[in-house]
């Protein structure tokens, strides 16, 4: 499973990548912003995204809006520190799958990305 | 400065460097910045803006901003290291985002983090006054956390007010 990071600070992709690869995930490609993340979205298609908000040149709402016009199934989770009801609703209706606002602890990150794998899975098994 | 600001601002410094760093903080009562206070080595800076605004910034020496990145990033992260500045950024991108999340009610956004790194410096953020000064002790050493926000809605004349007006 390719895992793509997209956050404008090096030391949360870090952090990410070290919980994830604690998870058993290798396959982790990252992005500092939206425009850098489009351009490996075509290049490299992950099979899940973390995404932040706030970035510079193209920021994380616009993304997830951008990737939802072509695709409708990869799961994406918002990690930002936009906490407020009014933002995750904005997002979920943008079409991330999952929220997760920071400061995050590595068990929330890891609880979010288990249950947004399984509900996709689960979706994916019911359609098939 | 309105007191209600404040108390969001502490729960947020507590939260992000408890959860993010392992660091409990010890916060001291606010004070109001005087014009005298001595510089700090590392700041990091963040812009509030719409229905309040103004400014927060963290001010650490660098002894105990290498020690709290390097509590935050999980390797030794030294003044010189590439992603300094970076972790510096993204703790103020959160200790700002948790204090704007409980403002209930007001639409606020926040700017992308500005770093400034250099013995002794002096930050002039904002013309917001008077600035409150949070001191805040943790294990690896102190830090002070600088906030200046007040209410725009004052600063602009709303539909009701001028309705007021013209009654009277």
């Amino acid at each position: 499973m390719k895992i793509m990071l997209v956050d404008d600070s090096r030391t949360i992709r870090n952090i990410q990548k070290n919980v994830l690869k604690q998870l058993g995930h290798e396959d982790i490609i990252d992005a500092e912003d939206g425009v850098v993340a489009l351009r490996l979205f075509n290049e490299q298609p992950p099979d899940l995204m973390l995404v932040d908000w706030n970035m510079p040149n193209m920021d994380g709402i616009t993304l997830i809006r951008k990737i939802r016009e072509v695709n409708k199934t990869i799961p994406m989770i918002m990690c930002t520190t936009e906490a407020e009801k009014s933002r995750v609703l904005e997002a979920i209706k943008a079409g991330v799958n999952n929220y997760i606002v920071k400061p995050f602890t590595a068990e929330s990150l890891n609880e979010k990305i288990s249950q947004t794998l399984a509900k996709t899975q689960a979706a994916t098994t019911t359609k098939a | 400065m309105n007191v209600r600001y404040i108390n969001p601002f502490v729960r947020s410094i507590r939260n992000t460097f408890e959860t993010m760093c392992g660091l409990p903080v010890t916060v001291g009562k606010p004070q109001i910045k005087e014009s005298t206070e001595p510089g700090a080595d590392v700041s990091g800076v963040i812009g509030f803006s719409g229905d309040a605004a103004g400014s927060l910034v963290l001010h650490f020496s660098f002894e105990t901003a290498s020690k709290i990145a390097t509590k935050f990033a999980g390797v030794d992260i030294t003044p010189e290291h590439d992603d300094f500045a970076d972790a510096i950024g993204e703790l103020a991108n959160m200790v700002a985002g948790g204090a704007k999340a409980q403002f209930e009610g007001l639409n606020i956004s926040i700017s992308l983090p500005n770093v400034i790194v250099g013995a002794n410096h002096s930050v002039s953020a904002s013309r917001v006054t008077p600035r409150l000064i949070i001191p805040c002790d943790t294990e690896v050493g102190q830090f002070q956390v600088e906030i200046g926000m007040e209410s725009t809605a004052s600063k602009t004349t709303t539909p009701s007010t001028v309705a007021q007006g013209v009654a009277s």
